[in-house]
Parts: structure tokens; sequence; C-alpha cells
């Protein structure tokens, strides 16, 4: 025996028991509250189409919400309770919401939500607290969840009859399978139904697909059908609520297969009458199901309500078991079932059932237009079986509609799939129109729809079955209308008064079932979820206990504190340092290729809106680099490093579409260039240094005299070999060296014991903002934001005035050189300080004529200054504006000047 | 997701790849202005067959033009791009 609980108390289950079996064997036919009325309901079925008995499993961070009884097999100490009752199952306030059933029909919410806006935040509140399943967990699954990938030629969902039989004939030929089951054991309908093939067939075969290398996965669901047959598993190694033996409680299976075998069999469809939805009403196969597999009889007096041959199955199940079967209610004409030796009533359909202390006590059916009635306390219902089409569905493919079966049947596919077994070939069955009482006939037990709400939805316009399942909320939450769509559809066609196929179906969706949030995540969940680009001197950095930075998936350091700095004071003490002395940082996250050979020149000519060709060996400029439509991409530096060799240097942030770009023009625009492209962003370390004392550190670091500004040299320093770029970013003079990253270290190390025995500072990202807005100079992402020309930024004047480059075409639209645009100024505070981001306004309720993308204060002088984007900028110098910052409460008074606040002449950085 | 045959290494899932444009959003570098906005901004989208540059980012990283089924995502052709590939 198995201890296991619910609400509470504890119960003894065998062996192999659902929790559903469990709680029948245990008499207890109460398991829930229903979604919106909160009615009581039982156990309906005998797998993962159960509507009505959802359960939160487990506890912790281990909780499974709206877990199916019938989907679950009981473990030692599985702790179970119901849900959306209060103060408990049996006596739940919230079951006054039924007698308010007519209030709360198909479209409340819609209808409430045109009503005043006071009416529904009253409504809201007890709405939001009645309606609803179980509560999502709040604490961290302490579980694993794994992926994995495998191909095969035949994949075979469903491990009945008809799928042991396939999977069994393409390993025995040879091919590689793969056969899935979602129960914890093989066989599906033979498990309720062994007579002509029994367990020793389903384990020899089973043995047999084995010996021939095929794989067998049970307790798997093939939840989504994919693109180029690609179909997700979802296995359960752990129960829900279960401690996994090896940390991983499901696996996610992305399989590839050449072809798919689907033989998913089909799901019984309830039938409606008036409180079809009480405990004690459950679809016949269900009933065998617990009879046969579970030894559980449900009932002592039953009937069964059926339209076709294989409820009859149940009956002799149900009397070999010793139940009294009091009446076979055959909604066909004499003489079906006459030689069954059964109590059969034919043209019988039943009408109603009435209940006592949440029991079924009687069911009432007409009979030859006659109403009679019988004391039960089990119905079980059979009204035709529905095909699990879902997956061939999610496949892209067509259904055809099977009259004798009332059922949809797979046709076509453009994937490689078939569809074989029950699913293909449905049983006939007797086609029932429900005559009972429609606001009492359930169709979504789930979502509490009755046939009322069809015909309300219909009466109020919604003609298309997807509107109507919107508005009713028909076919949503777990089950996803696995027994309510047929019937919704019937009804529809019906007020239509057209045949059902003609009504059309709802859109099939992965997943087939629910699938754990956690399991899609896998190991990409926390810090996994992205990935960290590490500077080559992150130790370094680290050691220094800097304060970070995040840009993109690299880490920078944003200011290096001393004592008890604040980063803003910080990052000022380090930026005086570049301004007045001399700072290193590091740089390493620019991109950069390497372009050589002898097209090399003409090849950047392609990339960058500059000119490149004209460059003298070891020479550099300032480049930019166009999209297609004439807008500015990125920037940076182009160096000759020799005759056929160049380093482009571009924006950190814009990196990775650079290289993407440059691989794009190389490789699909220009493959006739004789020239390699390649990325060495990661191959070297950056350091900057900085300021009035660059150049005598430079020049004891590497024992020669300095390259001159936009001058590149090679060179030697702690022995390591190093590329000395002129190049200032900060306003002063300065020099970017760049090295291998492995000995990045080194090199690092003796700059920085030059830099302090200089006086010097480190400096980080904050302090090079300030410094490269006063001085001007702008930012990838910043002012260069994706609409902004080389005119609107004055760059203009640097553009290849051959063209060919890319961008050139889209630069010659007529609106870039119409009046009206944004461009680049500079902003002085003349009262208060600018605040980043706020809108360039002429007054008081005046539409915005700019903004303001970056802003900081002067290092040596103080005051705050600004870059940003007015209308017609340029020729505005001297106006006077206000920056408003409404969602910071900040405003300033600026005046508009040329984007330069600092060394305007450019003499700092030449020596 | 679906299955791609890279000519250099063979069938491999869409994830390793990288989506780049269709063939006739191409912007040639001597377009004309109003050739190039026409392909930047007036594209065919039809209902069937399209040719697209994908790239095998996650893998060779090479560029490939695949001729796809925009409908049925069927795959009818795949050549090779890049100074290999000429003539």
């Amino acid at each position: 025996m198995i201890n296991f609980s619910f609400d509470g108390k504890t119960y003894q289950a065998e062996k192999g028991d659902t929790l559903a079996a469990a709680l029948l064997r245990n008499g207890i036919g109460l398991v829930g509250r229903s979604f919106k009325y909160h009615r009581p309901r039982g156990i309906m079925t005998a797998g993962v189409e159960e509507p009505n008995a959802l359960v939160t499993i487990g506890d912790g961070g281990r909780t499974e919400p709206n877990t199916r009884a019938t989907d679950v097999f009981v473990y030692e100490g599985l702790v179970a309770k119901s849900q959306n009752r209060w103060p408990n199952l049996s006596f739940d306030i919230g079951a006054v919401f039924g007698l308010a059933a007519p209030a709360l029909s198909a479209g409340f919410y819609y209808k409430t939500f045109f009503g005043s806006a006071k009416r529904w935040m009253f409504y809201e509140y007890f709405i939001r607290k009645a309606a609803g399943l179980g509560n999502a967990p709040t604490k961290t699954d302490p579980d694993h969840f794994s992926q994995r990938a495998a191909f095969c030629d035949v994949l075979v969902v469903g491990a009945g009859p008809a799928g042991l039989s396939a999977a069994l004939e393409a390993a025995e030929a040879g091919k590689r399978v793969i056969l899935v089951e979602q129960d914890n054991i093989l066989g599906a309908s033979l498990i309720r139904d062994g007579q002509d093939l029994d367990g020793a067939w389903v384990d020899a075969t089973q043995a047999r697909i084995r010996a021939a290398g095929g794989r067998i996965l049970t307790r798997t669901t093939a939840s989504g059908y994919w693109e180029h047959d690609l179909v997700t598993l979802t296995q359960r190694i752990a129960e829900p609520g279960q401690t996994p033996p090896h940390g991983v409680a499901q696996r996610l299976w992305h399989v590839r297969a050449g072809q798919v075998i689907l033989a998913t069999g089909s799901i019984e469809r309830p039938m409606a009458f008036a409180h079809n939805d009480r405990p004690g009403v459950m679809l016949s196969q269900a009933v065998r199901t617990y009879v046969r597999r579970f030894g559980v009889v449900p009932g002592k007096r039953v009937v069964i309500a059926t339209n076709n041959d294989d409820a009859y199955k149940t009956a002799y199940a149900l009397k070999a078991a010793g139940a009294e079967i009091v009446a076979v209610l055959d909604a066909r004409p004499a003489p079906a079932g006459a030689d069954s030796g059964l109590p059969v009533y034919n043209n019988a359909v039943p009408l109603s059932t009435k209940g006592a202390r949440h029991c079924l006590k009687s069911v009432t059916a007409r009979v030859y237009g006659l109403t009679q009635s019988w004391d039960a306390d089990l119905i079980a219902v059979s009204g035709g079986f529905t095909p699990v089409v879902h997956l061939h569905m999610q496949a892209g493919g067509t259904l055809d509609w099977n009259d004798a079966a009332q059922a949809f049947v797979p046709a076509s596919s453009r994937q490689n799939v078939t569809t074989i077994g029950g699913a293909a070939n449905p049983e006939p069955v007797f086609n029932v129109v429900p005559v009972s009482k429609p606001k009492k006939s359930f169709i979504d037990f789930q979502n509490d729809v009755t046939l009322s709400d069809v015909d309300l939805a219909w009466a109020e316009g919604y003609r298309s079955v997807e509107h109507l399942k919107r508005y009713t909320t028909l076919g949503m939450a777990t089950d996803q209308g696995k027994l309510s769509n047929m019937a919704a559809l019937g009804r529809l066609a019906e007020k239509q008064g057209v045949a059902i196929p003609e009504a059309g179906l709802t859109t099939f969706r992965p997943p087939y079932t629910p699938v754990t949030m956690g399991l899609l995540a896998g190991a990409g969940a926390k810090d996994a979820g992205a990935h960290v680009r590490r500077l080559a001197l992150y130790d370094v950095h680290a050691a220094k206990n800097p304060i970070w930075q995040p840009l993109g998936y690299w880490f920078r350091p944003r200011a290096y504190p001393v004592g008890s700095e604040t980063l803003a004071q910080a990052a000022m003490r380090e930026a005086k340092a570049v301004r007045s002395n001399v700072g290193m940082t590091d740089v390493s996250t620019l991109a950069k290729f390497e372009v050589t050979g002898p097209d090399a020149a003409a090849f950047l000519e392609i990339i960058c809106a500059t000119t490149v060709g004209k460059l003298a060996v070891g020479r550099g400029r300032y480049t930019f680099m166009l999209r297609e439509d004439g807008f500015v991409f990125d920037d940076g530096t182009v160096w000759r490093l020799d005759e056929n060799r160049y380093l482009l240097t571009s924006s950190t942030g814009g990196a990775d579409r650079m290289a993407t770009h440059i691989s794009y023009v190389r490789q699909y625009l220009c493959p006739h260039l004789r020239v390699s492209a390649v990325n060495v962003q990661e191959h070297y370390a950056g350091i900057a240094v900085a300021g009035p004392q660059a150049k005598a550190a430079l020049a004891a670091l590497i024992g020669e005299e300095p390259p001159r500004h936009m001058s590149t040299v090679p060179a030697m320093i702690a022995g390591v070999p190093v590329i000395v770029l002129a190049a200032s970013y900060s306003g002063e003079r300065a020099f970017e060296i760049y090295v291998e990253a492995s000995h990045a270290g080194l090199v690092w190390a003796a700059c920085e014991a030059e830099v302090s025995a200089q006086g010097g500072a480190l400096y980080g990202l904050e302090a090079m903002e300030f410094l490269r807005i006063e001085k001007g100079h702008l930012v990838v992402g910043g002012e260069v934001d994706g609409r902004m020309t080389p005119h609107d930024l004055a760059l203009d004047k640097m553009l290849n005035k051959a063209g060919g480059y890319v961008g050139a075409s889209g630069l010659s639209r007529p609106a870039f050189s119409e009046a009206g645009r944004l461009q680049l100024v500079g902003l002085e505070a003349i009262e208060g300080n600018i605040p980043e981001g706020a809108m360039l306004v002429t007054g008081e309720g005046a539409s915005p004529q700019g903004h303001v993308s970056a802003a900081a204060f002067r290092i040596m002088d103080g005051g705050s200054v600004a870059l940003g984007q007015l209308t017609d900028g340029f020729a505005r110098h001297g106006e006077e504006l206000i920056a408003s910052s409404p969602t910071r409460g900040q405003m300033a008074r600026v005046r508009v000047v040329a984007p330069h606040f600092y060394d305007t002449a450019g003499e700092r950085y030449r020596d | 997701m679906m299955q791609f045959t890279c000519p250099h290494c063979g069938p491999r899932d869409q994830a390793e790849f990288i989506y780049e444009r269709t063939v006739d959003a191409v912007v040639s570098l001597d377009a004309a202005p109003e050739e190039a906005m026409k392909s930047l901004f007036t594209r065919n989208n039809p209902r069937g067959v399209d040719e697209e540059i994908w790239r095998h980012t996650y893998g060779c990283r090479a560029w490939m033009v695949i001729a796809r089924n925009r409908v049925t995502n069927e795959i009818s052709a795949t050549r090779a791009v890049g100074p290999e590939a000429l003539p």
C-alpha cells in the first residue's frame, strides 16, 4: 500500500493507481469546484482530457497546480489539495455564484467592460477572488529540467495496438524507431479491453521492438508538431510534486523524424443533459478503465447512456465486477442492444440527474417520448468518439468529415505524417440532438459553458466558431476543449442550420497537454538565460572592486571608487585626472576588424562612407558607416598598418551587427574582391591612455617617441608586441594600445605602474562619458540613434565624394535635404541642470522640438552641458529653450550652441 | 523549427541559422536611388516560393540562398554564395 493525502487527510492507494483511481478506491467522488459557478465536480475521465478533477500536487517549489488527478500516478507521500473552494470542498461559499449563473453567462466580462468603469471596479474584486483554478507556486522550483535532441527514421506516437504494431514493423525493418506513450505502461485501449491481444502480446511486442534497437519512452507526451517533422516530447521522469531520483524532473526532447506515425486513438465524448456535471457522471470507457485496470468499481447501481456499441463493454465489465446495471439507455432505435442480455431501452436519451450530498441519486431519461427515472449512483456516458487529430493539425494537415462516426478524421498533410488506428477510423455512432434544459446542460465542464451559452452567443451575433470560443471561453484552459469542442460545434451547426463540417473548427495549437514552464527554459534559467562575455582583464578590474556596468553581454568598469566615493564623485575625480594629468581605461570591447588583401582599401571604401584609400601607411582617421537607407549605422576609426593591411574599429554595442554587415558585404555583395575581413574583437585587448601626461607616459613605456595624433606604430611594452594608435576620444592627447588578449595583463600592469608614477588614475565608462560629452564626440546608440543622416550629425563634409559605399544611394533621397530634420546641437544651461532624456520646448504647452541625448557637467569649470537633437538645430545657435523632463520632474533653461564645449580648436590632442 | 541543408555542413536545425533578407531586398552597390528604395521598402512578399538569404551563423558561418515556400515551408533549393561559389 502507498500512503497519500488529499486535503490534509491520509489515504491508501494500490501500486499503479492514478490519483483519480486512488480517490475512487477510497470512495471520494467530490474532487473539485468548477471554475465559474463553483459547482461540485468529480472524476469524469481516466485520461489527460479530464476537465473536472483538477488538483494541486506537492508543496513548496514543487507545487503543481491544475494537475489532472487522472494524469498523476500516486507515490508514497503524495500531497494533493482540491482547488477553487473556501472554506472547504464540501461547503464552499463560492457556490452562491451558481445561483447567480444567469448573470455570469457568455460574454459576461465583455458586457461588464461596456458598463461604467465603476461597476467593473466593483465586480473585479469578487471575480478575481472567486474565478480561477489553482494558485501558481511562489517558491523556486528546486528541480532540474533537461533537454535533449534526437533523430529517428520513424516516430510512433501512441502505444496502443496500432502504434505497437507499426513500431514493431518499422524496427524489424531496420529503421531507427522511437515509440512514445503518455501513460506509464504500454497498451492503451488493450489495458481496458485486452481480449484478442492481451498483456502478454504487449510485453512480447515491447521486447521485440527493443531487441530491434527501437527506443520506447513512457510517461512521454508528443506535445508539439513543428516544421519539417520536428516533434517535441515532454517526458515525466518524476511525477508532479515528487522528488526526482537524480535531480531531473522532466526532459524535453526535440525529435527530428524521417516519418511520423500517429496512433493517438480517440477521446470519448460526453452527452449534454441537465446536471450532467455532477460527481457520479462518468465517461463509459473511463468507468471500464477503473474497473478493469485498477479494480475499482465507481458505482453499485449504474445507468449506461450510449449512442454506440462500445458502451456495452462497460456494462459487461461492471456486471462482471458485481455492479448492477439498472438501465442501458441506447439512443439508437431497436433492435440495437437487443441480444445483450441487459435492460436496454431504445430511443432513450438522458434528460437530467438528481443528486444528494454531492453524490448521484437518480437519472431521468426520455424513452420513446416518455419520461422515466431510475435510482442510480453512477451513470456511464458514451456520446461517440473524437479522434485525437491535434498533432496532425499542428503539422498543417487537413480533415475529412466521417459522417458515420460524426467525427473529423485526418486527411492530407504537407508533412511526412500518417494517422493509423482508432484516430483514423473512429467507431460509428448515432447522432443525438440534445433535448434537455440547455441552461443546466454543460458542454465545457472546465469553463462552465452550457448549451444556452452557445445559444446566447449565437443570438448576440457570434457566427464564427473562433468568435464563439473567445466569447464563451469554450475550449480554453488545461483540457483545451478535448471533450467540449464537438458538442459546441454540433450546437453551432444546428443554430446555423448547416452540417458540422461547414461550421468550421478552431485552431489546434501546441502543446497537446499543459507543459511546465521550467521545461521549456531547461538549463537556460536564471543567470544562464543570457551569457556573460568576460573582459580579458576581468580579474585585474575585479581586484579593484569597481562599479560594473552591463553593456550588451559585457560587464565593464563604470568607475573605480576610492574610499567612500559615490559613482558621481569617483567619475568626476577620474575625469579630472584625464583633463589635468593622465588616466587609463580598458577599451577591449570595441569592435575590431583586420582587413587584408590587395582589395582591402576598395572593400573598406564600400563599408565606410569616408575615403580610406588615400591613407598613408602608419596613418589613421575617423570614419563612419551607413545603412543602406542612408542613416548613420556606426562609427569608429580606420588605420593603415601596412600596404595591404588595415585595422577598422567600431562601437562596442554595434560589434555583432557590424561583424554580420561586413560578412554580408564581403560574401554576398562583393565575392569577387581579393580581401579577407577577420573579426579580431576578442583577439586584441585594448588599453587607452589619455591626458596631458599621456605622451610622456607612453614614451617611457615604449622607449621611443610616441606617434603623433592619428598615427600608428608597432612597439613593445613589457616585452610584449603591441600596436599603438594615437587617437583621442576624451579630447586630450591619447593613445590606444592593442595587445594579444592573452598577454594583456603584462601590458596593463606596466601601463598602470607608469600612470601611477605620473600621479594619474584609472577611469571607467562614466568618466569617459563626461569627457566625450564635453568634447562633443558621438556615441552610437546615443546621438547616432538610427534616425540621423551624416548631414544631421554634421559629418557630411567627410563623405566620400566618389560614392560607391553602402548607403550612398539611400542618402540621395530628397527627404534628407528638406527642412525640419533633427540636427545635432550642444546645449548649455542658463538655469538649472539639464536632465538627460528631456524634451526641448520653446515654452510651457508647446510641442517638443527635440530632445537631450546626453548630459554632463564641464569637468574643470563646472556648469551643466548636453548634446541633443533639435529640429533645424544648426540654424538655431543662440536660441533659448526649455529642457523639460516631466517623468523626472526636472527642467532647465538652456541655450543652443555648437556641440563642442572644450578645446574647440582641437589643440590639446596635437603636440 | 525548420531544417535547412547547409551546402557545406548538411542538414541542420534552423536554430543554427540567421535570416538576412530576401534576394529581392538586396541593394546592389550601384543601385539607383529609386531602385534602392524599392528593394528596401516595397518587396515582393509572394504567397509561395521566395528566395531568402540565410547564414549558418552557429555553424560554418557561410551564407546561402534558400528557396522556401512561405506557405508550406518546403525547401526547393539551396545554393552557396561567397568567393568559393564564384564560377
